[in-house]
C-alpha cells in the first residue's frame, strides 16, 4: 500500500504544475521526476482523481521526507533582503520557486556605542546581516561574495540547510570571490546564519550572523507589524565605554564575559529615534535571533505579555508567556497585541546585560488610553520608615582636574545618561508622565541655582518636587559616580531636548560635595 | 679558454649561489598546527634560505619586464584570475608610487612560482614557512607576543595603501613581516585537506565544531585563520593581501 501512497503527493504537484505552467507560459519548463509528462490539462484532471483517491494514504507514509519537498520548482526570483529591524514580505504562495539570494561579506570599522568603535566583520554590511525570507519547498541559490577589500576568509552556515556544514563548506571564499550552493528548504522555521570559518567563535564575535525565515507553503498568519532583533554579544579590550577603536579580546570571549550585549549591533540601534513602532491594538511579531556567541537570552518585553511564541523558531507554539529562552544560534518568534501606549522595553532579562551592557530595545506604542487595561498610578503614599544615610563618594574628584568644552562634556554624559538614567527619564528626556519627572524643558533642572548637581550628589528621598506644574513625589537612587561624570552628565542633561546652558564643569560638582 | 670559462662560472652562479636578500634558517623541529594527520609527532625541516622581506612591486615589476608572458594583459585566465595585478596602473606600471616597497600582492601561485624559479629560487613549502614563522620577535613593543601582533592585524581592516615591506617586525631568524603585513603563498598551500567539498568521512577542520579537533592549540585563532585562508585558495587565485616570498635549498 506504502508503494502506491508514496507518489501521491508528487503527482498532485505534478499536476498543478502543469496547470500553473499553462497558465502562466513561463519558459521554464515543470519536471516530473514521477512520471513523463503527458502534456494535457485532460491527463492532469484524470491524475488529480487518482491523488484524491489515494489522498487518505499520506497520512501512511509516516515522518519520512514528503516527496513534494523535492520536487521541481517553477520560476525564478531574487529574494528581497532587509536590514535589521526590518522583514521582507512574504510572499504567502503555495508554489515553490528558486530563489536567489545573495549577500556580501564586508569587513569594516562601525560604531558599537557612543564613542566606541568596532571593526566588524558583517553579512551585507549590518550586523545583523539581512533577513532572508523563503517557503517550504523553495530552492534557495545563494551567491556569497567576500569583498575584494577584506582581509579574512569567510563563509556561511545556514541552520536552515540540510547538508554538510550547512552550507559552510560549500561556501568558503577569499576575498576578492565569490561561491555559490543551492540547498531546498524543506523544514519551515526560524533560523540562524552564521560564518563558520574557523576559528568560528571571533567570526560570530565580530558580527557575522542573521535570520534565515523559512514560512509554512501559503506564509505565516497575517499580522499588523513584523520586526527583526538580533541579540549579540561584543568582546572588547577596552571595558564597557571606554572610547576609541576597540580591538577584540580573545580571553574575555573565552571566559565569556562581554562587555557589550546588544541588539541589532551596537548600543541604541533599536531605541530612541531608532526604536520599533506600533499602534494601540496592533498585533506585533518579532523575529528574534542570538547570534552568541557564547549567551542565552532570557527574551522579555517589560510591560507585554507573548500571546504567541514560537518556541526555538518550531512549530510549537505556547502561549501567554512573559519571557522566553533563546540559545545563542537559535532564535524565537514571539507575538503580542498592543493594548495600551507607551515605550515598552525589550530586554534580555538577564538584567544587567540590559542594564549595564546595553541589551536594550524599545517598541514606541500610539494610541488611545484604556484605563481598563491599565490605570496607571493611582495613589502615591509616604511609606519610608527613615533616611538612608547619605554615602560618602567613592572617587573625589582630582582637584587639578581640568575644564573640559562642553562638546567633551557631552560626548561622555550622553553614554553615561543612557546608562544610567534614561530608563526611567527615557531616552527623549520625557520622563514618564505622573512618574518621572522630564528633564526636557524641565523649569525644575534649569532654574536651580545648583544646576541640579545636587540631586545627582543626593538623589532625591520622596521629597514633594513641581516640574513644570505636575506634581511629583518618587525616590531617584543616589548613584556610585563621581564628580567628573555627574559634570558629564549635566552638561549633557543641560544641553538636550531643547535645554541650553553654560557646560557644567568637575569643580562646580567638587564645591558642593565638599563645601 | 680560461676567458670562456670564467664567462660560464658567471653565468650560472647567480641563480645556483645568489643568497642576498636572503637569510639562513638552520634545521629544526616544530610541532604542527595540525595534529590530526601526523599526530603528536614533531615535523623536521631541513635548513633553507628564506627570503629577509616579501617580494615587492618593484622587485615583481622587473620580473614582468623580463618576462612578457606575465604581463597583466597577457597572462591567461588559468594562470591568473582577473584581479592579476589589479593594483598596478598598467602593464608595466605601478602607479602608485607609495606601494613599490610594499609586498607585491593580487599575485596567482603560478606566477608567484615562476618567479621565484626566475630569480633560481622556489617557493618555501608550507612546513619550512610555518617552522620560519614561528621564531620570536626581537624588535616587537615589550611585551608583545606573537599573537598579539596576529590578533592586531585581523582587528583592523585592510589600510588603503599597503605599508613597505619590513615595517613590522623582525623574528629571531632575522626574517621580516611574517605575519601582521599579508598572507603569503607556499609551494604547498593545498596539502591539508583534500579538496573542499567533503560530504564523506571525516570532517573539514576549518568550519564549525570541527575546528576544535585535531590542532595542537585551540587558542591559536591565528593559526586557524591561516590555515583556512589557504585551504580555500586555488593556484589561479589572486587576492588583494596576498603575496609571497621565496626560498631556497641550501645545496
Amino acid at each position: 500500500m506504502a508503494v502506491i501512497c508514496l507518489p501521491a503527493r508528487p503527482i498532485y504537484f505534478w499536476v498543478f504544475d502543469t496547470l500553473k505552467f499553462r497558465k502562466m507560459k513561463k519558459n521554464i519548463a515543470p519536471k516530473s521526476t514521477v512520471l513523463p509528462g503527458t502534456g494535457t490539462t485532460l491527463s492532469g484532471l484524470f491524475l488529480l482523481l487518482i491523488y484524491i483517491v489515494l489522498a487518505g494514504c499520506n497520512q501512511a507514509s509516516g515522518a519520512r521526507t514528503k516527496p513534494s519537498d523535492t520536487a521541481a520548482v517553477i520560476g525564478e526570483m531574487n529574494a528581497e533582503l532587509t536590514h535589521a529591524p526590518f522583514v521582507p514580505n512574504s510572499r504567502g504562495a503555495f508554489q515553490p520557486e528558486k530563489v536567489i539570494v545573495k549577500i556580501e561579506v564586508v569587513e569594516k570599522v562601525m560604531k558599537l556605542a557612543d564613542g566606541v568603535d568596532y571593526t566588524f566583520w558583517t553579512f551585507g554590511g549590518s550586523v545583523p546581516g539581512p533577513f532572508i525570507r523563503v517557503q517550504e519547498g523553495d530552492e534557495v541559490e545563494l551567491h556569497l561574495s567576500n569583498s575584494p577589500g577584506n582581509k579574512m576568509p569567510h563563509n556561511i552556515d545556514l541552520h536552515a540547510v540540510n547538508g554538510p556544514g550547512g552550507g559552510a563548506e560549500a561556501t568558503l571564499t577569499v576575498p576578492g570571490h565569490s561561491s555559490i550552493f543551492t540547498f531546498r528548504v524543506m523544514n519551515p522555521g526560524l533560523y540562524v546564519y552564521h560564518c563558520a570559518t574557523a576559528p568560528v567563535g571571533m567570526h560570530i564575535a565580530n558580527g557575522m550572523y542573521g535570520l534565515i525565515l523559512v514560512e509554512p507553503r501559503g506564509g505565516l498568519p497575517r499580522v499588523d507589524k513584523e520586526y527583526y532583533l538580533m541579540q549579540g554579544e561584543f568582546y572588547t579590550k577596552g571595558r564597557n565605554g571606554e572610547q576609541g577603536l576597540q580591538p577584540f579580546d580573545m580571553d574575555k570571549a573565552i571566559k565569556e564575559q562581554p562587555e557589550y550585549v546588544v541588539f541589532n549591533g551596537s548600543v541604541g540601534a533599536a531605541t530612541g529615534s531608532n526604536a520599533l513602532h506600533a499602534k494601540v491594538g496592533d498585533r506585533v511579531r518579532i523575529y528574534v535571533g542570538n547570534g552568541g556567541p557564547n549567551l542565552v537570552s532570557s527574551l522579555h518585553v517589560i510591560g507585554q505579555i507573548f500571546d504567541k511564541v514560537y518556541v526555538e523558531g518550531g512549530n510549537q507554539v505556547n502561549e501567554n508567556i512573559g519571557t522566553t529562552l533563546i540559545p545563542s544560534g537559535g532564535a524565537a518568534i514571539v507575538e503580542f497585541t498592543c493594548r495600551e501606549p507607551g515605550t515598552y522595553n525589550i530586554i534580555d532579562h538577564s538584567i544587567f546585560r540590559a542594564f549595564n551592557q546595553g541589551a536594550l530595545a524599545q517598541l514606541i506604542v500610539s494610541g488611545p488610553e484604556d484605563k481598563v487595561v491599565y490605570s496607571g498610578k493611582i495613589k502615591d503614599e509616604l511609606y519610608q520608615p527613615g533616611n538612608p544615610e547619605a554615602a560618602s563618594a567613592d572617587e573625589p574628584a582630582d582637584a587639578s582636574a581640568p575644564d573640559l568644552p562642553l562638546a567633551e562634556r557631552f560626548k561622555q554624559g550622553r553614554v553615561l545618561f543612557e546608562t544610567n538614567c534614561s530608563s526611567c527619564h527615557q531616552p527623549t528626556g520625557l520622563g514618564l508622565p505622573g512618574a518621572i519627572p522630564p528633564l526636557a524643558k524641565s523649569d525644575f533642572l534649569m532654574n536651580r541655582s545648583d544646576k541640579g548637581i545636587g540631586v545627582l550628589l543626593h538623589g532625591l528621598n520622596n521629597e514633594a518636587i513641581t516640574v513644570n506644574g505636575n506634581h511629583y513625589q518618587g525616590v531617584m537612587p543616589q548613584l556610585p559616580l563621581s564628580d567628573g561624570q555627574i559634570a558629564n552628565i549635566l552638561s549633557y542633561v543641560r544641553n538636550s531636548w531643547g535645554n541650553k546652558s553654560a557646560v557644567v564643569q568637575e569643580k562646580d560638582v567638587k564645591k558642593q560635595r565638599n563645601p | 679558454m680560461k676567458t670562456v670559462f670564467t664567462f660560464i662560472l658567471l653565468a650560472l652562479l647567480p641563480h645556483q649561489h645568489d643568497h642576498s636578500g636572503m637569510v639562513k634558517i638552520p634545521g629544526g623541529e616544530f610541532r604542527p598546527f595540525l595534529l590530526s594527520e601526523r599526530k603528536n609527532r614533531k615535523v623536521k625541516v631541513h635548513s633553507f634560505y628564506l627570503d629577509i622581506h616579501a617580494v615587492t612591486n618593484g622587485e615583481f615589476l622587473a620580473f614582468v619586464k623580463a618576462n612578457p608572458q606575465w604581463q597583466r594583459s597577457r597572462v591567461p585566465d588559468i594562470f591568473a584570475d582577473s584581479h592579476y595585478l589589479k593594483q598596478w596602473a598598467a602593464d608595466l606600471e605601478i602607479g602608485d608610487g607609495r606601494i613599490i616597497n610594499s609586498p607585491v600582492t593580487n599575485i596567482s601561485w603560478f606566477a608567484a612560482t615562476a618567479y621565484c624559479k626566475w630569480k633560481g629560487k622556489r617557493l618555501p613549502t608550507m612546513d619550512e614557512w610555518e617552522y620560519a614563522a614561528g621564531a620570536a620577535p626581537v624588535n616587537a613593543k615589550p611585551g608583545q607576543q606573537l599573537s598579539r601582533i596576529i590578533l592586531e592585524w585581523y582587528d583592523h581592516p585592510n589600510p588603503a595603501v599597503l605599508p613597505a615591506v619590513g615595517s613590522t617586525y623582525k623574528n629571531s631568524f632575522g626574517v621580516y613581516d611574517m605575519h601582521g603585513l599579508i598572507w603569503e603563498w607556499v609551494e604547498d598551500f593545498n596539502s591539508v585537506i583534500p579538496g573542499g567539498e567533503n560530504r564523506g568521512a571525516g570532517a573539514n577542520p576549518f568550519v564549525c565544531g570541527a575546528g576544535s579537533l585535531g590542532t595542537a592549540n585551540k587558542e591559536d585563532y591565528a593559526a586557524y585563520m591561516r590555515y583556512a585562508f589557504r585551504e580555500n585558495l586555488q593556484a589561479a587565485y589572486t587576492v588583494s593581501g596576498l603575496g609571497f616570498r621565496c626560498a631556497q635549498d641550501t645545496e
